[in-house]
């Protein structure tokens, strides 16, 4: 059975093939039925918009149809089910689940307890493979991800679509650049993984330093909570801001990514730059999912 | 269990069925029985002795445990913290057998995962999951890594 769970499980060349076949999908090479009759669970115990929204459309070009639960509050959980039970028990009414959960490492475990093959839509601070396969197949829309300089902004501690990102890139022999407030840094655990893995890493401690080199600047957002009062969150927010200033003299090609929704990281007047490609981004959401669930459904 | 010795002071001697671990590493002997479950509560007996002088380790932990064999996945947990314990089963009096211990691939059950967002620190039904690497201990749920003072973490 196969399980989308974390980024780590996957070689080169499986993410080739992912995103190859993400490609024949966006290009309308498939048939609208090839999910005719199969269901899918889509079990978000955390908000969502563009995952869970970008799960169903997939779904339902391909011909399939999807069910679900949109929060904990709407669950059994909160009788106090246990996850494991929850899991069992769906498996047996569909032909996949996606999960959302807001514990690192509840995608491994339900796999463990599944009779159907599991996806992994992000698990706590820890992974969202499917987010990291989009961003990929949306870098490679414009250029190889071999060799190149990308740079990671934002909340590097606990933002889990930067760590499947930084993971899947160090498989490229991409040079990642991490600018990140102090405090919300990569944690180290995971740069000396990057490093062992072959990835030169560097640190800068501003937007300014790094962004003139960049070929994809992938932003984050700075969570409101991570901080003890908002005065505090404001002064870094505001210093970690992409505006059309800071743009002066950057590389033509630079891509400018975000996972969305953002809150402020990027100035809206960015948005008609060509270097915005963020909208594009989430769009590409449903290709690659499209290109996800028949894989572990056919 | 014990007997006097001609100096005056207690001599810890053989036991008739059980298992000797020996060579453990001077001070490690409490978190040894710690990893092997054996608490304040056991039932079994006992003997242990810190801090022995060893020609080879210079000072030793010995641990000796009545009327329990140790299973090999018990042994292999003790090699996280005393990699050249030596496990001497005794039946009669007799070694009838002698093993060093063998660092494990997958430690189950046996230390708690420090990151509070582990599925594993919930009421879900399942142990925890370390693959033992050389730079620590891995949780195979949420990725956290334990790079030293394991014994901190012992369930």
């Amino acid at each position: 059975m196969y399980h989308i769970i974390s980024i780590r499980d996957f070689e080169r060349n499986d993410l080739d093939y992912l995103l190859d076949r993400a490609g024949e999908f966006d290009t309308g090479k498939y048939q609208p039925g090839m999910l005719d009759n199969k269901l899918v669970a889509l079990l978000f115990f955390e908000p969502s918009t563009r995952t869970r929204m970008s799960f169903a459309t997939a779904m339902a070009r391909l011909g399939g149809k999807s069910i679900g639960v949109d929060s904990v509050e709407a669950s059994s959980i909160v009788k106090g089910e246990t996850l494991a039970d929850t899991i069992r028990v769906i498996s047996s009414y569909v032909d996949a689940i996606v999960l959302r959960h807001p514990k690192e490492g509840a995608a491994r475990l339900a796999s463990e307890f599944a009779s159907v093959p599991v996806i992994n839509a992000g698990d706590g601070a820890g992974q969202h493979p499917s987010q990291t396969l989009l961003d990929l197949y949306t870098i490679r829309q414009s250029m190889p991800v071999d060799g190149i300089n990308v740079g990671l902004l934002g909340d590097l501690r606990y933002g889990r679509t930067a760590h499947s990102l930084a993971l899947a890139l160090s498989l490229y022999g991409v040079t990642l650049h991490t600018i990140a407030p102090k405090g919300l840094e990569m944690p180290a655990s995971i740069t000396l993984e990057l490093r062992e893995r072959g990835m030169e890493v560097i640190e800068h401690p501003n937007v300014e330093e790094a962004v003139k080199e960049l070929d994809v600047l992938y932003v984050t957002r700075i969570q409101r909570e991570r901080f003890p009062d908002s005065a505090s969150y404001y002064n870094v927010a505001s210093s970690y801001r992409i505006t059309s200033d800071l743009l002066d003299g950057v590389n033509d090609h630079l891509m400018i990514l975000h996972p969305l929704p953002r809150a402020g990281e990027i100035d809206p007047v960015v948005d008609c730059t060509p270097y915005a490609r963020y909208f594009e981004q989430a769009r590409n959401g449903v290709p690659v999912r499209m290109a996800l669930l028949h894989e572990v459904m056919k | 269990m014990t007997r006097k010795d001609p100096s005056g002071g207690l001599i810890i001697s053989p036991i008739k069925n059980g298992t000797v671990i020996d060579h453990i590493t001077a001070g490690e002997a409490l978190n040894v029985l710690r990893f092997l479950g054996i608490t304040g509560s056991t039932r079994e007996c006992l003997s242990i002795a810190t801090n022995v002088e060893s020609k080879r380790m210079g000072r030793k932990d010995i641990v000796k445990v009545e009327n329990r064999e140790l299973r090999t996945e018990e042994v292999d947990r003790i090699a996280l913290l005393a990699p050249h314990a030596k496990i001497n089963i005794i039946r009669d009096y007799l070694v009838v057998e002698k093993m060093g211990v063998v660092i494990p691939e997958v430690i189950r059950g046996v230390v708690r995962c420090p990151n509070p967002g582990c599925i594993t620190n919930t009421n879900e039904p399942v142990a925890s999951a370390f693959e033992v690497l050389d730079k620590g201990l891995h949780c195979l749920y949420c990725d956290w890594l334990i790079k030293d003072n394991i014994a901190n973490h012992i369930i």
